[in-house]
């Protein structure tokens, strides 16, 4: 590896200001260590409007946990945008996503993907995953919730005989219910293993206002360590239920619950009413209104702001959003996601903006 | 997070710096409404209202051109970079055999063409932002380099900044001549211009190292606008570059050349390439404002100046060359320099097709629109370049 680093070190003499992966690039579209990329080997129908898409990674990818999730950067009409989604793979296979369409992003990974495909990829990230040591487990999930819970489900069921899951998942329909056949084939196959279907067209969303419902379901739940993962609302009232709980059992309940949520939205308004503007590095918060630019924002509040023509020309004023979206001054667009470089000179805050200054 | 409690309260009824429209209030920030204090007298015919109609037109064109960007021109950018790379491996690796005269021939003839690709094509539009709207971190105007001496950071100031804001303002854009020659009427006669054409001639063939010095903006510091600090941090980043480039071409290619005993050729051959390029690039370079018909402005024709003034300025301050589709690719699309001033920063395969659009503006405003193929253009600047270097006949 060493001598491959000096290798490369010699090759760039030759290729510079370009390095050598980016002549290899030109063989295999994966050699780009600078930007992580896979290529997409399967992509397998999971229900009417979700899919799995396998993919192999290049250099710079780590084997990700159970339960964990990966931003992956697709190109919709030349621009590329950028979303997380749960890793659906058992720990220590291929990596794949399971994605549902609920959006531009989403849509264009479900329908149009095919094999050979390039993904842009950060490497595997979060905290929700398996206990480091072995437990009796409560999954609750909801829609595509279950993703990275079957990522789980995957590493654990088949290869620990101790292991002991129940898993609770609620879908619309069982047309709607992802991996719905594959789950019903674990549980006939291990016995430590047991699959709850709930369908919400048939039976209405799960009770969870009173621990009724679920003692119905699982009867030990307060034994177990349990995962949520779904929508808001289904983690909001789990989460309620497990609060009521720990704090009003006696003697102490040893029930936990660990929550995968999904901030699908960035809290950011449209329109004219700016917001507030953070600039992250230099530890600052200004209040600014929808019309002032937010280089002059910056200005005003004494920050060292790049800058260059002031009317969107020369690029020079470019900082990376953190959060939240602006207002593109000339063309009344609001835009904006996390990482964007965005033209401060021209850009006025819609809702609370964050940047990368 | 701390919380800035001197923040000038921006609500309505807090002071505001009241200026009339027509005066600028911050530099190159362009004003409402209202007209230059002097509009020049290629457009002095044009009343606001049209000026201000004008700049609405032109703005639709944009709109729709940003409207119509996507995949298409993705891909274009994509197979451009592509091309350029293959061209130059399979040019840098026929000079390592490059005894052989053919292959000398074949090697520097690729190499050329990759050099001038990337210069002009890739290196100058993408650095202008053209591509940035694609959010790919390796096509993007913040971490693009690229072959040639001047390092791009402090190129893009000079030129997207300095240069286009203030497109052919004499005593603003230094453009205009590079400090070294005299390329307009308006700059005042010194002995030192009577080897205007000698300059020319010997600044051609090593033009990115003209470029290079002049991005260092050495008046600036003569005058005390640029500190000794900023001048130190540019002349190391030059020196990094320069060498990095100095060692590929010149040291390191016939280096391994030398094991086919092809070492001398292969420098021959990259001295070569990068002398073609450069007097290409200067060329054209120089046909983007010097020939006849663009014209120059002075200061007062700036000040509060409206975004349809500012448009036409870019206009008639502007040549474009005319030719072939091939033609225009080995410009880099500066040949459509009058579209690619008015819009510096939409992508450069859409030039072609907004030229007749600006085309049919001017013609319908009655203002000049300057065109013409190489040879002509060429013939032109060098015409100035003889002329102005002789001192202004008195009146």
């Amino acid at each position: 590896m060493i001598r491959l680093r000096k290798l490369a070190r010699a090759a760039s003499l030759l290729t510079t200001p370009l390095a050598p992966e980016d002549i290899l690039a030109l063989f295999n579209p994966v050699f780009s260590a600078r930007q992580l990329r896979g290529v997409v080997t399967r992509v397998v129908p999971e229900t009417a409007d979700s899919a799995t898409i396998f993919f192999r990674p290049g250099r710079g990818w780590q084997a990700h946990l159970a339960g964990q999730w990966a931003r992956i950067g697709v190109e919709l009409d030349g621009v590329r945008h950028w979303r997380s989604y749960s890793l659906s793979a058992p720990a220590g296979q291929d990596p794949a996503i399971t994605v549902s369409d609920m959006g531009a992003v989403s849509g264009t990974l479900v329908r149009n993907t095919r094999p050979g495909d390039v993904l842009f990829l950060a490497p595997p990230q979060g905290d929700f995953v398996l206990p480091e040591h072995p437990r009796p487990l409560l999954m609750l999930t909801a829609g595509s919730g279950i993703t990275p819970v079957m990522s789980m489900i995957r590493t654990l069921v088949p290869h620990r005989p101790d292991s002991d899951v129940v898993l609770i998942h609620t879908a619309r329909t069982p047309e709607d219910a992802i991996f719905r056949e594959e789950l019903a084939e674990l549980a006939d196959q291990f016995p430590n293993f047991r699959v709850i279907h709930w369908f919400t067209g048939e039976r209405g969303r799960i009770d969870f206002s009173s621990v009724a419902g679920l003692e119905e379901l699982c009867p030990d739940w307060r034994q177990r360590a349990a995962y949520a993962c779904g929508p808001e609302g289904f983690l909001d009232d789990a989460e309620a239920l497990w609060e009521t709980e720990t704090a009003t059992a006696e003697p102490a309940s040893e029930a936990t619950l660990t929550i995968e949520r999904f901030s699908t939205k960035l809290a950011g308004g449209a329109g004219h009413d700016g917001g507030l503007v953070t600039f992250e590095s230099s530890d600052r918060e200004v209040e600014a209104d929808g019309d002032t630019p937010l280089l002059d924002v910056g200005e005003d509040a004494g920050i060292l702001m790049p800058s260059g023509c002031r009317m969107g020309i020369c690029h020079s004023c470019l900082i990376p959003l953190r959060a939240g979206q602006v207002r593109d001054l000339r063309t009344d667009e609001v835009h904006g996601e996390p990482g964007q470089l965005i033209q401060t000179c021209v850009s006025a805050a819609a809702g609370p903006v964050n940047l990368d200054l | 997070m701390t919380i800035v409690s001197d923040k000038p309260d921006l609500s309505e009824d807090a002071p505001q710096p009241k200026a009339p429209a027509a005066v600028k209030t911050r530099p190159g920030a362009l004003a409402e409404t209202g007209s230059p204090t002097l509009r020049p007298p290629a457009a002095a015919h044009l009343s606001d209202e049209q000026i201000a109609e004008l700049g609405r037109e032109l703005d639709a064109i944009k709109d729709d051109i940003l409207a119509k960007r996507g995949a298409s021109d993705a891909a274009y950018i994509r197979r451009m970079i592509k091309i350029q790379r293959g061209l130059e491996i399979s040019g840098r690796a026929t000079l390592l055999v490059s005894k052989h005269k053919a292959a000398w021939v074949a090697g520097t003839t690729l190499l050329s063409f990759a050099k001038i690709l990337e210069n002009m094509e890739l290196g100058h539009n993408i650095l202008h932002g053209q591509w940035d709207w694609m959010r790919d971190p390796d096509i993007h105007s913040t971490t693009w380099e690229w072959d040639f001496v001047t390092p791009a950071r402090a190129w893009q100031h000079t030129h997207n900044d300095l240069h286009h804001r203030w497109t052919n303002v004499i005593g603003k854009d230094n453009d205009v001549g590079y400090n070294l020659l005299r390329m307009d009427a308006d700059q005042e006669w010194k002995p030192f211009n009577l080897g205007n054409p000698l300059y020319n001639a010997l600044l051609a063939p090593v033009f990115e190292w003209g470029i290079a010095i002049y991005d260092l903006e050495l008046n600036d510091y003569k005058e005390g606008k640029k500190s000794k600090e900023a001048l130190t941090k540019d002349l190391k980043a030059l020196g990094r570059k320069a060498l990095t480039q100095f060692t590929k071409d010149y040291a390191a290619t016939p280096a391994v050349a030398m094991l086919t005993g092809s070492g001398k050729q292969a420098l021959y051959g990259t001295l070569t390439a990068n002398a073609v390029r450069n007097v290409w690039a200067h060329a054209v370079i120089f046909c983007g404002h010097f020939p006849d018909g663009t014209d120059t402005f002075t200061e007062e024709m700036v000040e509060g100046e409206t975004r349809g003034d500012w448009y036409v300025r870019q206009m008639i301050g502007s040549a474009n060359i005319s030719g072939s589709k091939f033609m225009h690719l080995m410009t880099g699309n500066l040949s459509h320099q009058i579209e690619h001033h008015l819009f510096p920063d939409i992508p450069s395969n859409r030039y072609a097709e907004v030229a007749p659009k600006v085309q049919e503006i001017c013609r319908r405003y009655g203002l000049p629109y300057t065109t013409g193929p190489i040879w002509k253009q060429v013939g032109s600047t060098w015409a100035k370049v003889f002329k102005l270097a002789l001192p202004p006949k008195k009146a």
